[in-house]
């Protein structure tokens, strides 16, 4: 098996791998306190293997590599290249805010990014077990490092504790299914792990015991309710630049993981895993939607409200199989991708605003700060406020029909529990539009605090702008995206 | 580019340039700018009354494209004999209610008149729009303006009554949107009106569907037992957001009835009439009673159009072609008069800075012109015939009366109550000697009021002496609706 090493699959990992080895040696010759240089070398590297993946996506190919470990599907591509993007305009909105705070003596912020990246990229093309769990190692043990990049700040230090100690408590959990799906089954292979499950000849209380653990596992990384505990402590204790950069892309990772896990491992078992994701999208939509409300901290409302926007995205998990039958699985799996990349999109504009905002000794995270933003900086608040009423789901943004296919994929499977399934998730969105909703009318309705206008590089600025801009364009003509989507995830079920 | 594209996104342009160039330093060019564009649009609504065959019921002016490939959601718009109306009267009353803004607002005057432009091309587009998801996306678009409007402009509890606004519509509408969703499934994967419609459902689904459709537009018209987001948002919103809420926004509730109610679920609809007649018949007398209350002008005149809207939903569900016609035609007429009844408010408002009936009193002996204009639009409200008022509730109480004499009588109890509370307001606000320093100090209108009441005025005159137009439009689509609602859906 061994022999069958196709190179061609990991050029990017290889590249973005070598180029993070290079440019942590430039990086000690670099004096200048923005370190302008890592800066430069960085977003180089990472618009390469933007461009790189996207290029690998649009083959529309599906390659396997290194003995069956690794695959290079559409739908693994266009999710890498989207990773990569998030982590750009990361490190675009959060480098002003970590030169302010003393962040960028060493060239960790940007560095420890890269390997974080790498770590999704190896999470995302995994078609091994261990594999899989090397990339979900890698990409954690980056942002346990990246939480604790402000030593001398309590909250910080606090945080990535906590984070540190429930990550590996998640990866316990994980690691502790596997090795049961790997008794169970004998492979560690994927491929075969499918196929020995569809063999019905293995015991199913063996299988649905290492399923149990592995579902807790992901429900742990995607922070889904009830293993949503670490949530909003690390939100909120994290510095906003490394928050944005656990919020955004790798959640698209942990998506991967799932659809790799779950569907492309395990998807004869779905009967069992979906149930379970039932109870976790239902407990997600009504612990985070309710304890966002009572929230002051934005970035914690924030948390709160992620893990809420985490339970529309299993709703398009759960909704794949419906009596054993999988017609519906691209609708439903493509859909909960679309919700999960309109998410990170928004997302990035929400933490974007808050980090410009901040300034030095100042953190700009109560949702007091943002009073009358609209009289400081009409650009600000309009991109925060587009961003805030798509993540409520209000049409013609992009959030909206986020929610619309993930809400027909459900009400597809055409069972009254669905049915009110949807009904319930709609009910919850009225909840989540209240506390967006406050946010805007801290915004707009309410004076502001400080006379000072809001200032931010040119170029940093221009990003924002097309951030919020695209939150409404793909609102406005979503069909592009979607069916990206869609014949990704076609393409990852047909093999 | 198509006419009812340019009608929708004539104003939208022009909104979004507002937001995106305008600043307070240039306060008067962006106030003659949003008057321009309201203007233009305006004028390129007017082509599709000219153009319009009156014999044809189906849709005019219909324009298709694909929009949304994967879900089958097509950018499909076109008016008929229903709908034609509103469409004008939405591009006309922004014409107006930015002229009513003009010296009032002095602060982001850009965003105030780029959120009307906006919510103007948005509401077009709901009455247009002929597929389900492009009508869902116009009709719960317009809460994002009008939620600003209220919020940033509003009175001093403002931000209670757009939350208010916002969270209590949504609701209906979230409730809608599952039922389009089904609708998308149970048609294998169509989201066009038309197809809705001819589609056979069972008893059980069109109930279902009858109630979650209920939910969305019964909040928007709004229907007692709903209604009580309409008082607080009303005497909180700016003088041009009660207009355009009154004028427009109600209606997009009471035209979804007839959209997607009647024909998509038209078993249900007959089964649970007598619900909606009950409610209506409600609104119309308890409501109308609760006016009479109010110490408030604009409670009063948002509690009037609660009891105005439950006649149009009385038309509806009689099913007669004169109900229907008739509950279409107050609609319109509603549009104007509760527009320009908000409108003398406000002239009132900027000047003395209060609602309460109580502050004034005698206003005519010092705004003599300003009382004249006030007392044509109390007139109109309370259904004078030769008003727009009268047309569409005598048709409406004359369908009624066919349909059952005591229907009728109780609808037509409601002229009585809606001249009690009007001419009684009339009384205490204009009439009578001068009652305090405030009144005495009062200005006649300006030229720029002046144009604003008589261009209300010239259509409330218009639409009550010569509503041949505004019936004639309608004719045939309302036949063919209710040919359509008279047949069952249910399949055999």
């Amino acid at each position: 098996m061994m022999n069958n090493v196709n190179w061609m699959t990991a050029y990017p990992e290889i590249f973005l791998l070598v180029m993070a080895c290079l440019i942590t040696l430039v990086d000690l010759w670099v004096k200048s306190p923005k370190r302008d240089l890592t800066y430069g070398l960085t977003m180089l590297t990472l618009g390469v293997v933007a461009v790189m993946q996207a290029v690998y996506a649009s083959t529309g190919d599906t390659v396997y590599g290194f003995g069956h470990m690794v695959v290079s599907d559409a739908m693994g591509n266009w999710l890498k290249c989207f990773a990569t993007l998030s982590v750009m305009t990361t490190l675009v909105y959060g480098r002003p805010y970590a030169a302010d705070r003393k962040m960028l003596h060493g060239g960790e912020l940007f560095i420890l990014s890269m390997f974080s990246l790498l770590g999704m990229f190896v999470m995302i093309s995994g078609n091994n077990f261990l594999v899989l769990y090397l990339g979900l190692e890698l990409l954690t043990l980056s942002g346990y490092a990246l939480v604790a990049l402000r030593r001398d700040n309590s909250n910080a230090t606090e945080a990535a504790m906590k984070y540190f100690v429930l990550g590996a408590l998640a990866s316990g959990f994980l690691l502790y299914g596997l090795s049961m799906m790997y008794g169970a089954t004998g492979s560690l292979d994927l491929t075969a792990v499918f196929q020995a499950t569809a063999s019905g000849h293995i015991k199913h209380q063996v299988l649905v015991l290492g399923v149990v653990f592995v579902v807790c596992g992901i429900a742990f990384k995607l922070g889904a309710a009830p293993f949503h505990m670490w949530v909003p402590d690390v939100y909120q204790g994290a510095p906003t630049a490394v928050t944005l950069m656990i919020a955004g892309a790798p959640k698209l990772a942990a998506f991967a993981l799932m659809m790799r896990l779950l569907v492309d491992g395990m998807l004869p078992m779905a009967i069992d895993w979906q149930q379970m994701l039932l109870v976790l999208a239902v407990l997600s939509l009504l612990i985070g939607n309710l304890s966002a409300i009572a929230q002051t901290n934005l970035k914690r409302m924030l948390a709160f409200s992620t893990i809420a926007q985490m339970g529309f995205v299993l709703i398009g998990m759960l909704a794949g199989v419906n009596n054993g039958n999988t017609l519906s699985a691209a609708n439903a799996y493509s859909s909960a991708m679309f919700y999960m990349i309109s998410y990170v999109l928004t997302t990035l504009g929400v933490f974007g605003v808050i980090l410009l905002l901040a300034r030095e000794g100042f953190e700009s995270e109560e949702i007091s700060d943002l009073a009358g933003l609209n009289q400081r900086s009409p650009l600000f608040a309009g991109v925060m406020a587009v961003c805030l009423f798509s993540l409520a789901g209000v049409p013609p943004l992009v959030g909206f029909f986020a929610k619309l296919s993930v809400l027909q994929a459900l009400i597809a499977s055409e069972q009254i529990s669905s049915l009110l399934m949807a009904v319930f998730a709609v009910m919850m969105s009225l909840v989540g539009a209240f506390y967006y909703l406050r946010i805007i009318k801290v915004m707009y309705f309410d004076p502001p605090l400080t006379a000072s206008t809001v200032s931010a590089e040119n170029h940093v600025k221009v990003v924002l702008a097309i951030n919020g801009g695209l939150v409404l364009v793909l609102g406005l003509l979503p069909g592009g995206l979607m069916s990206l989507c869609a014949v990704a995830v076609v393409q990852a079920l047909g093999t | 580019m198509e006419m009812l594209s340019l009608a929708i996104w004539t104003p939208i342009v022009f909104g979004v340039l507002l937001l995106a160039l305008g600043r307070d330093e240039h306060a008067i060019a962006v106030r003659w700018f949003a008057l321009t564009g309201a203007i233009i649009s305006f004028v390129l609504t007017l082509p599709l009354y000219a153009q319009f065959d009156t014999a044809i019921a189906g849709m005019q002016f219909a324009e298709n494209l694909p929009w949304i490939d994967r879900f089958n959601v097509n950018y499909h718009l076109g008016v008929d004999g229903i709908s034609l109306w509103f469409v004008l009267l939405t591009s006309f009353i922004t014409v107006v209610v930015i002229i009513a803004g003009w010296e009032v607002i002095t602060e982001r005057v850009n965003q105030y008149m780029g959120a009307f432009l906006v919510l103007s091309g948005l509401m077009v587009g709901v009455f247009c729009a002929l597929d389900g998801m492009l009508f869902y996306v116009f009709f719960e678009a317009t809460l994002i303006p009008m939620y600003l409007i209220i919020g940033v402009w509003g009175g001093p509890s403002k931000i209670y009554a757009a939350f208010k606004f916002f969270l209590y519509t949504l609701l209906g509408s979230l409730l809608m949107l599952v039922a389009l969703i089904y609708l998308y499934i149970a048609s294998d994967g169509s989201f066009d009106l038309a197809t809705w419609q001819q589609m056979p459902l069972a008893a059980t689904p069109q109930t279902l569907l009858f109630f979650a459709f209920f939910a969305a537009f019964a909040v928007k018209v709004p229907m007692w037992p709903v209604h009580t987001w309409l008082p607080d948002v009303h005497v909180e919103a700016p003088t041009g957001g009660s207009a355009v809420l009154a004028a427009i926004m109600l209606k997009l509730g009471a035209y979804g009835f007839l959209r997607f109610s009647l024909p998509i679920a038209p078993d249900a609809s007959h089964e649970w009439a007598w619900l909606m007649l009950a409610l209506s018949l409600i609104a119309v007398v308890y409501v109308g009673l609760v006016a009479i209350v109010q110490q408030d002008m604009k409670k009063l005149v948002a509690y009037s159009s609660v009891a105005h809207m439950g006649f149009v939903t009385i038309g509806f569900f009689i099913f007669s072609e004169l109900g229907v016609s008739g509950g279409i035609v107050q609609m319109i007429a509603h549009g104007f008069v509760s527009a320009a009844m908000f409108l003398c408010i406000g002239v009132l408002y900027d000047r003395v800075h209060s609602r309460e009936i109580a502050s004034y009193g005698g206003v005519v002996n010092t705004m003599p012109k300003f009382a004249a204009f006030a007392l044509l639009f109390a007139m109109a409200n309370c259904g004078l015939p030769g008003t727009a008022g009268f047309v569409g509730e005598w048709m409406v109480i004359l369908a009624a009366v066919k349909f059952n004499f005591w229907l009728g009588m109780l609808a037509a109890s409601a002229l009585v109550f809606g001249a009690a509370y009007t001419l009684w307001m009339v009384k205490r606000v204009y009439l009578g000697p001068v009652l305090n320093d405030d009144v005495k100090k009062l200005s006649d209108i300006n030229a720029r009021e002046f144009l604003m009441l008589s261009l209300l005025a010239a259509a409330v005159l218009w639409m009550g002496i010569y509503p041949k137009p505004f019936t004639d439009v309608m004719n045939a689509s309302v036949t063919q609706l209710l040919q359509h609602v008279a047949l069952s859906k249910i399949p055999l």
